[in-house]
């Protein structure tokens, strides 16, 4: 399995693949991912030169450490593949497929990457695949498109396309995505992949994106478009284990092992009741909180 | 390759360049305006001459706005004028004419 | 010969100028001298009117004749209509050799290239020059040089007499028939008059020009009838909307607020951020931000600015209506809030000499514990360029950037790492302002360097998370995003000299030429 399958993507930014301005130095807001976008972002004159800007972006910069996503244009374009030649060719980390309503669209997908990476020389396997979840159709059949491909290392639900698809429009309230976030979520993790939330577009409302971040990671989401840099430093603060929350993770995972080895099933730290069942989150923890860069200790 | 038609591409945003590619006469006729040049003409020059030598063009005039564009960036648009220049969207040779 | 920044002052420039080379930030600590004053003409007769019908006029009252010095102010800002209203007249008189001595010119001025060309106009001091002018500097126009000063040089020369004023206009929002002028009240509030106040002290004539006449006596008076000889009346000074502009609305750049959060961070993590303390800052999206976060961190530990600096804006006012500062020391306006807040008991006005002048027996700028400043290019020595862009145009003005850095203990100047593609962080700055040994910390999106001459300093940070790297690191990070820059083509005629505080030579500026490629 790719390495970087799980990967720790609390935030991924989306930035116009044609935009010089934008793509030379984002990762200096330390997002988790970033996406070079060449579907909506790109006006449809531009979809050639765009290319040529990512290309050259992907092979030159150092994007130091952030992941680079290419999301490429839909399967029902001229655009897509050539899209995808272009990005493994450059050195994409992974494609993000816009659109995604079955578990096929993911393995035609999957081919063209195959063969790119043949073409151009990577590693088999080297790049990843997420799904954008952008129908109700698409939403309906998540647990398909999650366990399509071994290469799929997760799905995102695109709001604004799906509430149209719903008759439906964003309110910021988080009503209208409610099914869809709840039914994609649920299917990620039974598949075991990761599962991202849609952007929050007002840029002037802060305090409605905390409580739509709030609320995703609550659901159990693994992290959240966004559309500026101004939204990454609240998505980590909320999405990073808190230092009570690693201290407590480090006792709990450390009274299991030597309760383990002492045959008790059953004790408490911090005065909670715990067993076996807490051991997994929290390693899970740990694991987040090493991947955030806030973990010192020796786990 | 040979321009076929003159092409254009890229912005005047800051960050970005405009190039223009015509038919030449019988050679590389390179024009640079730049907010940079005293700092960064000779190398935009330079990566223009490879952008053209690698995608095998002697003959052309290439004229190029540049507002602050970083190397890779005068690349790209080089590369997409001259593409649209000879009209070719798909197939394109990445990592061999265009690196 | 070479100066204590390493740079290379033409001989015939020593000789021309009379100056010496910069040697040092505190060369002159302690030096003694004699103050120059002005030539007064008495007015005891009490039927003397100092009402004049016209600009006209009144240069003919004030002998205006050719190679005189004239000097004005720029609290009108970019809305200033003075400047060209009596340069038009002094150029239609047929006046020519001409010294201009401002504190500083701008785009406003645009139409006195036309005069620099015919020879009206054939010396320039300013602090500084943006637009049309510094463009027909740098293209070797003006006959003479251009001199640019910090606001408090400016005041050092003036008062040491380096500088004689022959005929100082004050442009003035209000004024009384006998001169008393006043930077408040009228239609072209622009609140203080400090940069003025020397020429004041120091012209032997002295003209106030104003839109708007009120009744003897405007009190208390800004600048004093006592040293004003004559008063016109004119149908407009300036555009109000161009000289105190609404509050600018605090940045939403990332960048911008990134460096400002890394600003406030280290502030906050100085011994110098104590009860007390006293702090500068400039009017950029970044300063203006690093200001506002500072507000909420003293708000959290509970710690009081003792007094606020400077250029003005509405974030270091709303410090005083939060009752966060005790007292605000004002030198000029940038927006309305500020003009509005000069009503208020705690914030005092002060001359561009109380402010900065290094020949002062002390100047405010000493006493502030930071100061906030940006800059076009900071090079490896930590030298500082704010007047010449990569292009080698005069673009900028030195304003109290060498000051302040000078006086406060800890000067810190945010840039972020590539301006375009010019890298903000380079070997050595086409031109420099202020010599690196004023300046403490450099502040980038990239990250933030310490002057190794503040081993305090970084004895202070070793324990906190803020992305420290060396001087050399961040030009290193910018080389290899950008490609080392080459250095501007200069042709060999000096058209300007970057003056250091104390009077001395810091930097030259040559004409610029056009591009050529190697070959």
């Amino acid at each position: 399995m790719n390495p970087n399958k799980k990967r720790l993507r609390r935030t991924m930014m989306f930035l116009n693949a044609q935009k010089p301005g934008l793509i030379k130095d984002p990762y200096i807001y330390k997002p988790d991912s970033i996406m070079l976008d060449l579907e909506d972002a790109v006006a449809e004159n531009q979809k050639d030169a765009a290319r040529f800007s990512l290309y050259h972006a992907l092979k030159t910069i150092n994007y130091r450490g952030c992941e680079r996503v290419v999301r490429i244009n839909g399967l029902d374009t001229p655009y897509w593949k050539e899209d995808i030649r272009c990005a493994v060719a450059g050195g994409c980390d992974a494609i993000r497929i816009p659109k995604t309503e079955s578990a096929q669209d993911v393995k035609v997908v999957e081919a063209e990457v195959i063969q790119a990476e043949k073409d151009f020389g990577r590693e088999e396997g080297s790049v990843l695949i997420m799904a954008a979840i952008e129908s109700a159709r698409g939403v309906m059949r998540a647990l398909d498109i999650c366990e399509s491909s071994e290469r799929l290392f997760g799905i995102a639900l695109s709001g604004g396309d799906y509430t149209k698809d719903l008759q439906t429009h964003i309110t910021g309230t988080g009503i209208e995505l409610m099914g869809a976030r709840q039914n994609m979520v649920i299917a990620a993790r039974a598949a075991g992949v990761q599962c991202f939330d849609t952007v929050y577009t007002d840029l002037d409302d802060m305090d409605g994106f905390r409580q739509d971040v709030e609320n995703i990671h609550l659901m159990g989401f693994d992290g959240k478009s966004i559309i500026n840099p101004r939204q990454i430093n609240i998505v980590h603060e909320i999405f990073t284990p808190k230092q009570k929350d690693i201290i407590f993770a480090e006792k709990v995972v450390r009274e299991i092992d030597t309760k383990k080895a002492q045959g008790i099933g059953v004790f408490t730290v911090d005065g909670k009741m715990i067993d076996i069942a807490f051991y997994d989150g929290a390693k899970r923890t740990i694991e987040l909180a090493k991947a955030s860069g806030v973990y010192k200790g020796d786990l | 390759m040979e321009i076929k038609k003159p092409a254009i591409a890229g912005t005047l945003e800051s960050s970005d360049c405009q190039v223009t590619v015509e038919a030449g006469e019988g050679k590389v006729d390179f024009s640079l305006e730049s907010a940079v040049i005293n700092q960064y003409g000779n190398q935009i020059r330079k990566v223009a001459y490879e952008t053209l030598d690698n995608l095998g063009i002697d003959n052309v005039k290439l004229t190029i706005v540049d507002k602050g564009a970083l190397d890779c960036t005068i690349k790209a648009r080089i590369e997409a004028a001259v593409y649209r220049s000879i009209g070719q969207i798909e197939d394109l040779p990445w990592g061999g004419a265009i690196r | 010969m070479i100066n204590a920044v390493g740079r290379d002052i033409p001989e015939e420039i020593l000789k021309v100028t009379g100056k010496e080379v910069f040697q040092g930030v505190h060369h002159f600590d302690g030096h003694v001298y004699k103050k120059h004053g002005p030539e007064v003409e008495c007015v005891i007769n009490s039927n003397g009117s100092k009402m004049v019908d016209s600009i006209h006029d009144v240069l003919v009252k004030c002998g205006i004749k050719d190679g005189m010095t004239v000097s004005f102010h720029h609290h009108f800002r970019e809305g200033d209509y003075v400047v060209n209203m009596v340069m038009k007249e002094i150029h239609d008189m047929g006046i020519k050799d001409i010294t201009i001595c401002a504190s500083s010119l701008g785009k406003a001025h645009d139409p006195l290239v036309e005069y620099i060309e015919d020879g009206t106009i054939t010396n320039i001091q300013s602090s500084g020059v943006r637009g049309k002018i510094g463009e027909a500097i740098s293209n070797g126009k003006l006959k003479g040089l251009a001199i640019m000063r910090s606001h408090g040089g400016r005041v050092r020369a003036l008062v040491t007499g380096e500088t004689q004023i022959d005929i100082a206009f004050i442009g003035t929002p209000t004024c009384d028939e006998y001169g008393n002028c006043r930077g408040i009240g009228g239609k072209s509030d622009c609140g203080v008059l400090s940069y003025a106040m020397s020429d004041a002290f120091h012209a032997n004539k002295m003209v106030a020009i104003t839109d708007c006449m009120v009744p003897f006596p405007n009190f208390p008076a800004h600048i004093s009838m006592t040293k004003v000889d004559y008063v016109v009346e004119v149908d407009q000074i300036g555009d109000p909307k161009k000289i105190a502009t609404g509050a600018a609305k605090p940045t939403t750049d990332m960048r911008k607020l990134m460096m400002a959060d890394y600003c406030t961070q280290f502030v906050v993590n100085t011994p110098y951020f104590k009860d007390g303390f006293s702090y500068q800052t400039g009017v950029g999206g970044a300063s203006i931000a690093s200001t506002i976060s500072l507000a909420k961190v003293m708000k959290e530990r509970n710690i009081r600015m003792r007094f606020g600096v400077g250029g003005l804006t509405k974030p270091m006012c709303d410090l005083l209506i939060n009752g966060q500062v005790d007292a605000l020391l004002d030198t000029q306006d940038f927006d309305l809030a500020a003009v509005e807040s000069v009503k208020d008991l705690h914030h005092f006005r002060i001359s561009a000499g109380e402010y900065a002048n290094p020949f002062n027996k002390g100047a405010v700028v000493n006493k502030l514990d930071f100061v906030i400043l940006a800059a076009l290019e900071v090079d490896v020595h930590f030298n500082c360029n704010v007047v010449v862009d990569s292009n080698g145009m005069i673009t900028g003005a030195q304003g109290g950037h060498p000051d302040t850095a000078a006086g406060a203990k800890c000067a810190i100047v945010i840039a972020p790492l590539l301006q375009g593609r010019t890298p903000a962080i380079c070997t050595d700055v086409t031109t420099v302002t202020t010599p690196g040994e004023s300046v403490d910390v450099v502040i980038t999106d990239y990250g933030i360097a310490i002057n190794p001459k503040r081993q305090d300093l970084i004895e202070a940070m070793k324990d906190v998370d803020l992305p420290f790297k060396t001087i050399e690191e961040l030009r290193d990070i910018a080389y290899s995003i950008a490609g080392e820059p080459q250095k501007v083509q200069f042709g060999d005629r000096v058209v300007g000299v970057i003056e250091s505080r104390d009077g001395t030579i810091m930097d030259v500026v040559r004409q610029i030429k056009p591009f050529e490629f190697d070959d």
